[in-house]
Parts: C-alpha cells; structure tokens; sequence
C-alpha cells in the first residue's frame, strides 16, 4: 500500500507518543488527585458561582427592579451578557465542524474542550433572557404548545422567538455532537478503570462501545453528517440573534450588516476565549505536547481573519451612518464616539482593532504569556461591543426629553460574575472528570507525518 | 457450531493488509475492533456505504415540513391574530424557524439512527474479543462453521503480516 503522506509536514502532537501513550496521558490527568491548582481554580469558580446564585435568586424574589434599567435603556446589562455568552458558544462549534469538513486534522487536540466550552457557554447564554422575563416560571410560554388558553399561541414573526429556537436546536445539536464525539473515549476510560464504581458509571455512559468496525463505519458517517448540519446552525444562530436588534427601527441596530457583523464578533470572542481556556489547561495539566504552540498560532491566525471583518464592520457602520444622510442614524454613531459613553466605545475600539493586529508578529504569536494577555482584552473589547451596541443606540432615541443615562447595579454586577463563576465551575469539573481531548482522534493523526514513522 | 478466529496487530496499516489479505483468501469477516475509525479498513473489509446520508435527509425533509406547516396552521389557521398589519401567511418570516427544525430534526434523527442501528446504547454491554482495542490494539474476527475453518491458512497469513497474537474461539464460550 502506498504512503498517505509523506514526511515532510511537522507533526501534530510533539513528543514522540505511541497509541498506549497518548490513552495514558489523557486519562492519567482523571487518575490522579486534582492538583492544588486545580482546587484554587475550583473553588475560586465556585464562589463566583455562589454569589450568582445569591444575586439571581434575590433579583428573582424582588422583581427586576432591581437592576439599573429604566424606561429609555429597557435593554442593557442582561441582554449585553446574553449576547457575549452566546458569542463565545461560537467557537466551539466552529472549531469541530467547519475545520472538520475543511479537514483541518489540527483541531483534533482542541475540539472535545472547545465543544464543552461552547455548551457551558449556551447555559450561562440561556439563563439570561430567562431572568429578563421577570417571571422565569412561566418560561416554558415560550414554546408553542397546545394550551387551554385558546390555545393561545406564540407570534412566530418575532426574532425573539426565533432566538428561542435558534438557542435550544443549538444547545441540543452541540450537546449531541459533543456527546457523540466522546463515547469512543468514555469505553476507552471504561476499559482501563481500576475500581468497580468507576468501571460501572463509564460502562453505562459508553452505551456498550466496543470499537467495532462496523460501528465505526456508520459512527464516521454520522460525524460528517453532523458537522454539516452544525457549520450552517452556528452561523443561523447568531445571525437570529443579530436579527433581534437588525429588525428593529432603533438607529444603530436597524443594519443589514448585522447578521455577518455578528457571526465575525461571536468567532473572533469564542477564539479569544478558547484560547484563554486552553493556555490555562495546557499549562496546567500540562499538555504541551498536545496543544502545541502550532495550535495557538493556528488559532491566533483566525483571530487576526475575525478581528479584520470586525474592524471591517465598524468602519462600514459609521460609513453608512454618514453616506445614509439620515440625521438620527448619523447623530448615534457620533453620540456613540463622542458621547458620555464614549469610554465604553474606545475600549471597545481599542481592545478589538489593535488587540489582533499584535498577532501578525511570530514572536508575539509563539510567546504564550503575550497571547494569553491579549486574549483577556479581547474578551473585554468583545463585551463591551454588545453593551456599546445595546446601551449607546437606546440611551439617547428620537425624543430628547425621554434621554437617559444606563448604570448598572450592583445586582447586575453579581450576576455577570456569576455567569461567569457557573462557566469556570462546569469547566474545572469537565478536565477532571473527561477525557478533555479526543485520544481516538489524536490517535488517527498520530500517523500525520507519514507511514515510515510508525513502523518498526 | 460456528468458530471465531481473532488475530491482533499494533498498527493500523498491517492491519488493513492483513484484512484485505484474508478477504482475497476467501475468509469470512464478522468485524474489526479499532482504537479509531481507521482509514481504508472499510474498502478492506469490503463494507458498503453508509445509508444513513440519506435516512438524515428524510428526517431534515419531515423537521421542514413540521416548521413550516405547524407555523403556518397555528398563525393562519387556528387562530390568526394580526400583528402590525402583516399577512397572516408571512411565510418569510416563518423561515429562520423552519431552518431551526429541519436542523433539529435531522441531528437527532440520525443520531438516534446510528445508536439504534449499531446497538450503542446506554445499559448494552459491549461485545469483547480481545483486550485493549479501545487502547492501542487493532483487532480483526473472522469467523466460519467449525468443520470448513482453514487454521493453517489463517495463521500464515496472520504471520506473514506481523500479527501480535491470535486465538481461536468458539461460539459457545
């Protein structure tokens, strides 16, 4: 049979590793007692998460009054979150099905922990238009059920009911996907667990894999298949939600160049924050090999792509603003600059047109300390992109005697730490307990550099 | 009574060879056990192409029409509401969710396919003919009635292609 590739690409994992290896140093971070590290990451997530929990159920018991809102800004803190989590669940998806089906054999170590950032990213996403309802228990009014109402039912011509849709398909398919993805590696945990509860927990979750061809065959089938329908899901997704403010008559949201203005912003914070996510992973479970400074670069290289359209985006708006001739479309944009919340808008600006343009320099690119700092302005610059547009279009609308100001409340403060305290939390408990990278893909890749090397 | 012979290897390319080889001889092929889907050991094992493309489409095919319809008989049907003026049938605005469902629809659908259909499913025991194939061995079964089984074949060929082990196995045990 002749040579799949030859040996001239470099490999994608370091290190020399054989099959047996790379099982062992997967599932050996699960065998052993969780760092102190570990615990401080742990526990620090779980009292951000505490405090979530007190500052929603207080807001829930209250009444949403509780928060800075008034009758000009009705949209500001909670929905600014909602679309930055949402932003963030972009990239998971992206990374396991549009690099899938553009064979991108690198994202194989990235993949099973940029999917399960992106569903713990959906869930804080999710819990915030909830809390927005002020009375979450009659959530379920969302969805079009037979009712003794009427039945009374929902207003399908509504982006906010899209968004409904949009997020839990996208939360269940990226779940499925995930889950699908790692049964193969749950047998892999079942088979080499030592104690019997362990044994039979992972027995259970591995629906009885047993590595059958026959199996595999259908199983990679299923995988193409999925990754199909997932890259036009993820682009639906945030287009739906661009849709919530694109269809108003608001100036500054009413834009046909939200929906690709959108998609680029979710890409280019899911990236950022994946990238935050990994470096911290790989140092300190110590997966250098794995995650190789290639991957990071990889990744910043799609940054730099993203972060370009998103700069493309804001220079088109304020274009548009001007060459539209229409005097309130103009009056946001240069309010939104030069206005009282122009600190907002120049953080905005600055952490997300200059923060990417330090990656086209190697140097910068392969000091992993550099990368991880600007990845943490990226995610600042990308939350207040979503409060810039949410809070600077409304503040000041068509009537002056109805302008306001926005300040949020502490309320509100409590409840961003707390999504972000359930997201760290879930995180923490996933590269303890799974195995975070795909050991049967990276398994598949192993002979990436070309036949010669693996045999003896 | 029927009889298994299990050969095992350490890489996936003698593997395929070795597959391909017992096929060319006449040997009968249950299945193969792989840390990983490998590449070519469908051609070698002379397995069809999977169906389940087209079982997705029909399932993307019913979650559009379910979108489509059930938006429009609930807002021009059974109860139509005006809402700013626009027509009761505003198929347009019925298409993001209509998208939403034919994704769904399709995903799950396929997915409860493939678990349905392969016998992966929570509370299945999985079947095992040698040790640490979800580990770093690649496993090949061949199996055929007692009496007609070639041993001496198969283990030539199962030698000629670096094999680790191999054992015979019979139905019963």
């Amino acid at each position: 049979m002749a040579n799949h590739v030859e040996s001239i690409r470099e490999p994608l994992v370091h290190g020399n590793k054989n099959l047996k290896t790379i099982t062992n140093d997967v599932l050996g971070i699960t065998d052993k007692k969780p760092t102190r590290l570990w615990w401080i990451g742990f526990l620090l997530a779980l009292s951000a998460l505490t405090l979530g929990i007190v500052a929603v159920s207080y807001q829930i018991m209250t009444g949403i009054g509780t928060w800075g809102l008034n009758k000009t800004v009705g949209w500001a803190f909670d929905i600014t979150n909602f679309v930055f989590w949402v932003g963030i669940g972009h990239a998971g998806t992206l990374i396991s099905a549009i690099l899938f089906l553009f064979r991108q054999k690198w994202r194989t170590s990235i993949n099973r922990s940029a999917e399960a950032m992106t569903i713990f990213a959906v869930m804080c996403a999710g819990m915030f238009p909830i809390i927005h309802m002020g009375r979450p228990w009659m959530a379920y009014w969302m969805f079009p059920y037979p009712n003794t109402r009427g039945p009374l039912w929902i207003n399908f011509r509504s982006p906010l009911a899209w968004d409904v849709f949009a997020i839990s398909t996208y939360l269940i398919i990226s779940a499925v996907f995930w889950y699908i993805g790692m049964i193969p590696d749950l047998a892999t945990v079942r088979d080499r667990a030592k104690t019997r509860v362990k044994k039979a927990i992972f027995g259970f979750l591995s629906f009885g894999w047993s590595g059958s061809f026959k199996t595999w065959h259908r199983y990679e089938t299923v995988y193409g298949l999925l990754a199909g329908l997932a890259a036009p899901l993820v682009v639906s997704v945030h287009t739906i939600v661009s849709f919530d403010f694109a269809t108003s008559a608001i100036p500054g949201w009413h834009t046909t160049t939200f929906p690709p203005y959108f998609v680029a912003g979710a890409v280019f914070s899911g990236f950022a924050m994946v990238l935050t996510l990994l470096l911290i992973a790989r140092k300190t479970l110590r997966l250098e090999e794995y995650i190789t400074v290639k991957h990071i670069e990889n990744m910043t290289k799609v940054i730099i792509l993203t972060g370009g359209i998103v700069t493309l985006s804001y220079a088109t708006e304020f274009f548009m603003a001007w060459y539209s001739g229409n005097g309130y479309e103009q009056f946001v944009f240069l309010n939104r600059a030069m206005g009282p919340f122009a600190w907002a808008y120049w953080i905005m600006v600055g952490c997300n047109l200059i923060t990417p343009q330090f990656f086209w320099f190697k140097k910068i690119r392969t000091n992993m300390l550099m990368v991880f700092i600007l990845t943490i302005f990226i995610n600042i610059g990308m939350w207040f992109e979503r409060f810039v547009i949410i809070v600077t279009s409304l503040h000041r609308d068509f009537l002056p005697s109805s302008w306001a100001m926005y300040k949020p409340s502490y309320v509100e403060i409590a409840t961003l730490i707390g999504s972000f305290g359930l997201f760290f939390t879930l995180f923490m408990l996933f590269i303890r307990y799974m195995p975070i990278i795909s050991i049967g893909e990276v398994k598949s890749v192993l002979q990436f550099k070309g036949r010669s090397g693996g045999k003896k | 009574m029927k009889k298994y012979f299990v050969v095992s290897f350490d890489n996936e390319y003698d593997l395929v060879d070795a597959t391909q080889d017992f096929r060319d001889n006449g040997f009968n092929i249950l299945d193969a056990f792989t840390p990983y889907a490998v590449h070519g050991l469908d051609k070698a094992m002379g397995l069809k192409p999977s169906r389940l493309g087209k079982i997705c489409f029909g399932f993307a095919l019913i979650g559009l029409t379910i979108g489509l319809y059930g938006q429009y008989w609930i807002s021009a049907v059974n109860w139509p509401i005006n809402i700013g003026g626009k027509p009761w049938n505003s198929m347009p605005g019925f298409l993001p969710i209509a998208f939403e469902t034919t994704v769904l629809f399709a995903g799950l659908g396929t997915v409860f396919t493939l678990l349905w259909r392969t016998g992966v499913l929570p509370g299945r025991q999985p079947i095992s003919f040698a040790p640490d194939v979800t580990d770093d061995r690649f496993v090949v079964v061949l199996t055929e009635e007692l009496s007609s089984f070639k041993s001496k074949k198969a283990e030539a060929i199962s030698m000629s292609h670096h094999a680790v082990e191999w054992h015979e196995k019979l139905e019963s045990e």
